[in-house]
């Protein structure tokens, strides 16, 4: 596996992208009535479903008096992955990116805005093809924003890798993923330049890191535009509903 | 941009998967082509130029070419050729090549990536007009036909499209086409329907006026001829039969080695069997070329046989023909082999080859007896490789000339494989081109170093700033010296010690610091790490670095300011180490010099300069560290090594010598070992994942056989168990009345050897470490950067531990760092035979024209033959004896030896031999055969008549005999006993 090249002489990926460029992203807000807020989210064949609750009440064991608690749940289905496997809620990997979500997470919604309350939010992996953490986050954030929850900005996650002749690549798929070289995964809040999160698969030397680091966080403001974009998008939308398009005009 | 295509695919991994992956179609794309304006062309990746243009009868207009993968497969020798350019290389095409076979995807990728080729690559699996996706029912090959023609459809069109604007118009030139090459047939045929232009590789090879020549290369599938006559061979199994043979346990898998010595006979290694398994027979060799992964199928047990121990050589006769008679006689050799039950080893026969490690090969064309012939056989230089038969129009221009052939094809009803013709390297027997010869046989990349390569070279005059000095520690007035053989350029270690106020000697071991100028990552580095090695050839040196660097800058010359690589000590008297340091340096050496000068400066007592005293302090520990690493158990190997003396004008061999040792050589050694030593303990200590060492595993049991039944019969038990155990009980082998035999059986001990080899840390267990020669729980090689890359990779990493230079990711990365060891054992194996190679030669070129008589020992004797080593060319040739061959009747005038089988003795009459016993053989240079020039020995003595050759040519038989007896006599034989039995054959 880990002999092939990920990038070849003519600078094509294994699926035709140029090393900079993104996977296809789709995305959509409020798919579901139920939750408070809702988004689903397409990066290449990586497809998710996020859903949010609250802010509601918070369960008297986790009350917090000062902020908000944030509750976190990634989960795969069934039918995701090529081969079938039944995934309980808890297993490893899934817990380890539920903590990860919440992490992120954490640092994008103003917490204190909401004491004594508690945010669900719930993250359901339909397919998965790579990216799988960064995708998640993606689709919570606008989740988060379709609930109308105060975020200080959009937090936004890309991954990285880096070919054999040391050209590094942006959202990386499944197929790339396992060929052996390491990903960066980076969480960032792109407009004040911060990461609200980093994962490494594998070492990178220190030389190679800062441009891996770029190209990912690149990738994130890539994300972020696409992603407001359909905010805006979706926003008029529900607005023209209420014939609010035409207060701004 | 971007669009998205799914497509599936199954894979077998236990169970069938349906894997869905992305596939982007693209619009940006360029075509390549210089005269279409509407595609956005990356300038420089732009190939198809108008004075590109090929000029070719069949299609008279300019033209592109869109090659189909058989072509690429199966023409690479054309294709490599400067005759055919602007070329348009599909994806698909490129993908298909690499997939059926590494080789020659390698090749062609050369082509492809030299600029002028005007070769292009167009992704067409990516571009959205030109992707094709798969029909239900359709073969993957199918597939790719289709979408080869589909995208020479459209290029056609395309640039249709690209020369309709007026200004292309008004000019009148004739429109570009694209133009289809393939040789399949039902291809063909679908491109003709959709309106392409299609040709055969050999039509249009042959309409290319320019290169007459280049039909030669043509790769045929089959000959005429051959389609009339019975098949000799029986088939092979298809893919499908071999993997269920191999998964029902029927049939092994294995890689073919084909003896050296006799060409009916060969080897399979096969994993899990202690021995290889023998193959014996042309039937069932059943075609396969030694290196080849083969299927092959065990014999009944009672069919198993012993190796052969006949050396066998195919007569240099004329083309036999495919005529099988000849086969049967040979099959009767082997019919004799059935011998003692113990010597039996499993026997099989080949019944498919699962993988062709076809290479070119160098060799000759055999003269044909009819003239104007085209058709030839080729003999090429390895013997292990079966001739091969070639078609040619210019036989006469190669007559006497060295060549390459490949090999394309080996149908059953051949005697020998098919190949083609692909270039010359010049005329036999000149040194040039028998140098090539070597280094292409042992693939030594020898080209010159490329612009890109010569331009990371410091520029010259090239300056030591204060900045360097800031950086090292300066050791210029120490007297440092170098000790090498005479007529170095590359020195790349010094020496210095001296005696410190607290009554410690410190020794100082300062190497080359090569790392200082070539820096990771770039062409040089890049070029230096694919060479691996410098290689040695007699009177020729191949730089694994450009000669700036080799022999000037990094070279460590007497009395200028180089820059150095220190290891220094702080030993007591007893050469124990108390402390030790590394650090880079800035030295000046006193003095270059040799083995036999320093031996001198030691050796006169009334010189008592720095350098004297300093030699002589070397000298004593050296003495010390060498008798302590004996007593661990290291051993001392011999192996006969030679010097020529070479004629600087013609560059042939003028004198031979075996080379000396003197007590000099074994004190450099020594603190190269110890400073090696030192060197991988730290590395190793500071980079536990990804140091590069240096192992050499313990001998099997089984190697060390045939030494323990050699030494045995000469009374001496030789011991393997542990390192120590075998070097006592090799000190201990010594007879009083043969001087050589201890060197003989130190010879015997080092080709029972494993080869050492480079390994990375992170990659075994530290108990792997061991080095079983030089009895070191962990080595390395440090001590000579100029002509090792390993060497460059250790100062790197030594340079980075102790913060004088930094880490880059690649050397850190323990499974580029793997593969990188891997070349470096390949190089380092293939320098050496090339060395060999190249020593071999030259003695044939000393004794051209020459006859002389030389005193050498028996190494082994085998069952027709004595193998026989010459001490003082290090030269190995064997003597055939006659034996008694099963339809023959002995007719009295013969002289007939025969061999027993309990001692491996031969005995004619009085005579025996036996393995180690001195004999006089005369050597001879047998040039009758141009092709195949042969080192001829023959007995001189001991005296057997009709045999041995006479002592001087003109005397006459009868005079000449006494003279033998006599000489005999002087040699301690008993006289009486060897008259008798020269009168017995009288008679």
């Amino acid at each position: 596996m880990s002999n092939f090249e990920l990038l070849s002489e003519q600078g094509l990926r294994l699926d035709g992208r140029r090393p900079h460029e993104l996977r296809c992203i789709k995305c959509k807000l409020g798919v579901f009535e139920q939750p408070d807020g809702s988004a689903y989210l397409e990066q290449g064949n990586t497809k998710v479903l996020a859903a949010v609750y609250g802010p509601h009440q918070a369960q008297s064991n986790k009350l917090d008096l000062n902020e908000v608690v944030i509750n976190c749940q990634y989960s795969m289905a069934t039918f995701s992955t090529a081969e079938r496997k039944n995934r309980p809620r808890g297993d490893r990997k899934s817990q380890e990116i539920t903590l990860y979500l919440r992490q992120a997470l954490r640092a994008a919604i103003k917490t204190e805005l909401y004491p004594r309350s508690q945010i669900d939010v719930y993250v359901e992996v339909l397919q998965a093809d790579g990216a799988n953490y960064a995708v998640a986050l993606n689709a919570a954030t606008l989740a988060l924003v379709d609930a109308g929850i105060c975020l200080k900005e959009y937090v936004v996650a890309c991954t990285a890798s880096l070919s054999k002749n040391n050209i590094p690549l942006t959202d990386v798929s499944h197929v790339e993923e396992m060929s052996g070289g390491p990903t960066l995964t980076v969480a960032s809040l792109p407009t004040s330049n911060k990461i609200a999160f980093m994962e490494m698969s594998q070492r990178f030397h220190l030389d190679n890191l800062p441009a891996v680091m770029e190209q990912a966080l690149n990738g994130c403001r890539e994300i972020q535009a696409i992603m407001e974009k359909e905010v805006r998008k979706h926003l008029m939308q529900m607005g023209s509903a209420g014939d609010w398009s035409n207060i701004a005009k | 941009m971007q669009t998205i295509r799914e497509f599936t695919r199954k894979t077998k991994r236990g169970n069938i998967l349906k894997i869905v992956r992305e596939h982007y179609l693209r619009d940006d794309l360029g075509c390549g082509a210089q005269i279409c304006e509407n595609c956005v062309q990356d300038e420089t990746s732009v190939a198809l130029l108008p004075e590109r243009n090929v000029k070719s009868t069949l299609f008279t207009f300019p033209h592109y070419l869109v090659l189909d993968t058989n072509v690429v497969l199966n023409q690479i020798d054309v294709l490599e050729e400067d005759a055919i350019s602007n070329v348009i290389v599909l994806s698909t095409v490129l993908s298909e090549v690499k997939h059926n076979s590494s080789a020659v995807y390698k090749r062609f990728r050369e082509v492809v990536q030299h600029k002028p080729r005007g070769f292009y690559v167009f992704v067409n699996e990516h571009h959205k007009d030109t992707y094709v996706e798969r029909e239900p029912g359709e073969s993957a090959n199918d597939r790719n036909d289709r979408a080869i023609r589909k995208a020479t459809l459209w290029y056609d069109q395309h640039l249709e499209e690209a020369q309709n604007s007026r200004a292309m118009k008004k000019s009148g030139r004739p429109r570009t086409r694209v133009v289809m090459i393939t040789d399949d047939v039902g291809n063909r045929e679908r491109a003709e329907k959709d309106g392409i232009l299609v040709a055969s590789a050999e039509e249009y090879v042959k309409s290319l006026t320019d290169f007459p020549m280049l039909i030669d290369k043509y790769a045929r599938k089959s000959f005429e001829s051959d389609k009339k006559s019975l098949p000799i061979f029986p088939t092979h199994l298809s893919v499908n039969e071999i993997h269920d043979g191999i998964k029902a346990k029927k049939l092994l898998q294995g890689s073919f080695q084909a003896s050296r010595e006799n060409y009916l006979e060969g080897a399979v290694s096969v994993e899990g069997y202690e021995h290889p398994v023998l193959i014996q027979g042309r039937e069932a060799l059943n075609r396969a070329v030694d290196g080849d992964i083969v299927a092959i199928e065990l014999l009944p047990q009672e069919e198993w046989t012993a190796p052969s121990e006949i050396v066998l050589e195919e007569g240099a006769d004329e083309d036999p023909g495919d005529n099988v008679e000849r086969t049967e006689k040979e099959q009767s050799v082997f019919q004799k082999s059935l011998t003692k039950s113990d010597e039996v080893r499993p026997t099989g026969k080949v019944v498919g080859i699962i993988r062709r490690k076809w290479r070119q090969y160098c060799g000759i064309l055999q003269p044909s007896l009819l003239e104007n012939a085209s058709r030839h056989l080729f003999v090429p230089a390895d013997r292990k490789i079966p001739r091969i038969r070639i078609e040619t129009r210019q036989a006469e221009q190669l007559q006497n000339k060295r060549i390459i052939v490949a090999i394309d094809s080996w149908p059953r009803n051949s005697r020998y494989p098919h190949g083609h013709f692909v270039r010359s390297l010049g005329p036999l027997g000149d040194m040039n081109t028998e140098n090539e010869v070597i280094l292409l046989e042992h693939d030594v990349p020898h080209s010159k170093f490329s612009e890109e390569v010569l331009s990371f070279l410091p520029k010259m005059p090239w300056v030591i700033t204060d900045e360097d000095y800031a950086k090292r520690v300066d050791l210029r007035d120490l007297y440092i010296c170098s000790v090498d053989p005479p007529g170095c350029t590359d020195i790349d270690d010094a020496l210095h010690c001296r005696e410190l106020p607290n009554g410690r000697l410190e020794v100082g071991v300062h190497i080359a610091d090569v790392s200082h100028f070539i820096r990771p990552g770039n062409a040089l580095d890049k070029e230096a790490a694919a060479r691996g090695t410098t290689v040695y050839l007699v009177g020729k040196r191949i730089d694994m670095v450009p000669e700036l660097l080799s022999s000037n800058l990094c070279s460590l010359v007497g009395g200028v300011e180089r820059f150095a690589f220190s290891c220094v000590w702080e030993l007591d008297n007893e050469a124990n180490i108390l402390a030790k340091r590394f650090h880079k340096s800035v030295i000046k050496s006193k003095a270059a010099m040799t083995y036999e000068q320093a031996q001198i400066i030691i050796d006169d007592a009334t010189q008592q300069t720095e350098i004297a005293k300093s030699l002589r302090h070397l000298n004593r520990l050296a003495k010390i560290l060498k008798k302590r690493r004996m007593d661990n158990g290291a051993l001392v190997l011999a192996s006969p090594e030679i010097r020529f003396q070479v004629d600087s004008e013609t560059h042939e061999p003028l004198e031979v010598e075996a080379k000396q040792v003197r007590e000099t050589n074994s004190m450099v050694e020594e603190f190269m070992l110890l400073a090696n030593c030192t060197v991988a303990e730290h590395i190793c200590a500071e980079f536990p994942e990804c140091a590069m060492l240096r192992r050499h595993p313990r001998p099997a049991p089984s190697n060390f056989e045939p030494l323990i039944k050699a030494a045995s019969h000469q009374g001496f038990e030789i011991k393997t168990d542990t390192g120590l155990e075998l070097a006592s009980s090799l000190d201990a082998c010594v007879k009083p009345d043969n001087v050589y035999f201890n060197t003989m059986i130190r010879i015997l001990t080092t080709r029972c050897m494993m080869q050492a080899v480079y390994f990375i840390s992170g990659t075994l267990q530290p108990e792997e470490f061991f080095h079983y020669g030089l009895a070191t729980p962990i080595y390395t090689h440090f001590t000579s950067p100029i002509r090792r890359y390993s060497d460059i990779i250790v100062h790197r990493l030594l340079a980075a531990s102790i913060g004088s230079d930094s880490t880059y990711a690649d050397l850190l990365d323990k499974k580029l760092n793997e593969e990188l060891c891997h070349n470096l054992n390949y190089r380092h194996k293939m320098a050496q035979y090339a060395g060999r190679a190249s020593v071999a030669l030259n003695t044939h070129l000393f004794f051209r024209g020459k006859t002389q008589d030389e005193e050498g020992y028996v190494l082994f004797v085998r069952k027709n033959a004595l193998q026989v080593l010459i001490p003082k060319f290090g030269l190995e040739g064997t003597v055939y004896l006659n034996s008694l061959s099963g339809d023959k009747k002995p007719t009295p005038g013969d002289v007939i030896f025969t061999f027993n089988e309990e001692d491996y003795t031969q005995r004619c009459g009085n005579v025996v031999f036996h393995a180690f016993d001195p004999v006089t053989v005369r050597l001879s240079l047998d040039s009758r055969n141009v092709q195949h020039e042969k080192l001829v020995f023959q007995l001189v003595k001991p005296y057997i008549k009709g045999f041995s050759v006479e002592l001087t040519a003109e005397q006459s038989g009868d005079v000449e005999m006494v003279d033998a007896t006599t000489a005999n006599a002087a040699d301690g034989v008993p006289p009486q006993k060897k008259s008798k039995k020269s009168q017995k054959k009288k008679k």
